[in-house]
């Protein structure tokens, strides 16, 4: 093949034509905005400090299908000093809620791993609810790689 | 989808001691976001609630969205005061309930 | 402008190709509950590697957890699922695998390990999914199952399961494998599709290296039927048709003559690497 004025031009809407598809195949995703209210929500509106909980995430995902995460809380998990719930967002899906746990005193540390799914490179944010009320925050961006043949 | 839950409890453990459970069932987590051959969006059923009980008190729940990868799995603790029973269930979108249990020897 | 879309699109895809960059694969050790795998063996003579390196040593370290544990794999469900489907009676003859075969853990060792082999019935190399259907057919008295259908994958996966660590083996002196390894190896070398690419543009020239986010390895099959996380549990035929459908060419049908070529020549191009099925990949 040639390459005459037409040819470049053909080539160039193709290669334009893959970058536009990459982009158009993206559903309307959640804002960070809609996340941080989600976040509200689910403190009562008190602002999340950081420190005591840990979100354990890779920095770069294989695959946004089965991306493994845990989440940490320093706590005794007895009396006050108790980890109700966790919430996990993931502020660049389409829904940017992804699970909530629970726990008890017989839950003995305040630990959960699951395995979640990232429709793209995004943060990943973990808010623990202290059974005093308090609230702590940790985020970690995950880089969802977009395989060529693998992915 | 006829398979068995998977649950991993230890036989037993010393009394305040925690322990770690890990959990994984097979389900296809059907987001609702995905569309079929012709199109039509293909509707969420998803697995929305598990939970862990030992003796019939709570130890651990978690309420699932779409973003939870097919196969829910869990890992978790727990740290019970005597022997016992633990028991864990899945709720269905399509209201299935599926259910396991495991015992402990603490001593 | 249809075909210039389409020299458009493999531009795109060469301009990617030219970002190539390289990224060794880890030095690491795979034990799946405590049992040591053999992830890098000598190659056989014939090959221009010096070693032959399971893809596991290819995946990032979070990949690489969910196989050390039997546990965490997600497709050891699918394992579980062919054990029912082993002791399973179907067919006029009121048999199951088990009938004849009794236990799996005793009778199925190294089986997995050793196959592709030569069937003198069919006069060709068949695959774990096929002797199981020769048993359907022959012994009893069932329909062959369907490719990717029926629990096909699932007892296949039950059945190499039990080779689990065992060094990948397969025999070329029996009837006509050699004839059938060439045309496996010829296939492996042929650029197809309107990508112009062979198994061997991928990996072989350019195991190691990234084409755009994926860690390219050298194609090995010691792993499958495997867990994608991509798309679940997979079988090998499925792959080598996904592989060849990313080239743009025509997809041979499972189980056909070329793809059972295919499948010795690529089977034999990891021999020494241990059996790691269900093995977790991107």
């Amino acid at each position: 093949m040639k390459l005459t004025r037409r040819n470049v031009l053909g080539l160039t809407v193709g290669a334009v034509a893959f970058a536009v598809a990459g982009a158009r195949i993206t559903p309307a995703f959640a804002s960070v905005e809609e996340t941080e209210k989600s976040i509200m929500d689910f403190t009562g509106g008190a602002a999340p400090a950081e420190g005591r909980i840990t979100l354990t995430a890779p920095e770069i995902a294989e695959n946004g299908n089965t991306v493994p995460v845990t989440v940490t809380v320093d706590s005794a998990m007895s009396g006050d000093d108790l980890v109700e719930s966790i919430i996990i967002f993931a502020d660049g899906n389409p829904n940017p809620a992804v699970a909530t746990f629970h726990f008890s005193e017989l839950s003995g540390a305040a630990l959960a791993t699951t395995r979640i799914r990232l429709a793209k490179t995004q943060n990943v944010v973990a808010v623990a609810k202290m059974k005093d009320g308090s609230v702590f925050i940790d985020k970690k961006q995950v880089k969802v790689t977009i395989g060529g043949c693998g992915g | 989808m006829a398979s068995k839950p998977r649950i991993k409890v230890p036989k037993s453990a010393s009394a305040g001691e925690v322990i770690t459970i890990k959990t994984l069932i097979s389900h296809e987590m059907e987001s609702g976001q995905r569309k079929d051959k012709d199109g039509n969006p293909i509707p969420r059923q998803i697995i929305n609630k598990f939970t862990c009980t030992f003796e019939g008190q709570m130890v651990f729940e978690c309420d699932l969205d779409p973003a939870i990868s097919a196969n829910p799995y869990f890992e978790f603790n727990a740290k019970v005061p005597a022997s016992g029973t633990f028991k864990f269930t899945w709720l269905d979108d399509n209201g299935s309930v599926y259910e396991a249990e495991e015992s402990i020897e603490v001593n | 402008m249809k075909r210039l879309l389409i020299a458009g699109l493999a531009l795109a895809a060469g301009l990617a190709a030219a970002s190539w960059a390289a990224a060794e694969p880890v030095d690491d050790t795979l034990e799946i509950d405590g049992k040591p795998m053999i992830t890098r063996a000598k190659a056989p003579e014939g090959l221009p590697f010096d070693e032959v390196l399971s893809g596991w040593l290819y995946r990032e370290a979070e990949t690489r957890d969910l196989e050390r544990d039997s546990f965490e794999n997600p497709a050891m469900v699918s394992v579980e699922d062919g054990e029912v489907l082993w002791n399973k009676v179907d067919g006029t003859a009121g048999k199951s695998c088990a009938t004849c075969h009794g236990d799996a853990a005793e009778s199925m060792k190294g089986i997995g390990a050793s196959y592709p082999k030569w069937d003198p019935d069919s006069k060709r190399p068949i695959n774990v999914e096929l002797q199981i259907n020769k048993c359907r057919t022959e012994q009893m008295g069932a329909e062959a199952l369907p490719f990717d259908k029926g629990g096909q994958n699932e007892l296949t996966a039950y059945i190499k399961y039990h080779s689990l660590g065992m060094p990948v083996g397969i025999d070329l002196a029996e009837g006509d494998m050699q004839s059938w390894w060439e045309q496996g190896k010829e296939l492996y070398y042929t650029r197809t599709g309107q990508l112009n690419m062979a198994c061997a543009s991928c990996h072989e020239a350019n195991a190691g290296k990234f084409i755009r986010a994926d860690h390219l390895s050298q194609g090995q099959v010691n792993g499958f039927p495997v867990y994608r996380l991509k798309s679940g549990f997979t079988s090998l035929h499925n792959r080598f048709r996904g592989c060849i459908r990313d080239t743009r060419a025509e997809m041979p049908k499972a189980f056909s003559d070329e793809l059972m070529a295919l499948e010795t020549y690529v089977t034999w191009r990891g021999t020494g690497l241990s059996i790691e099925t269900p093995a977790v990949r991107p």
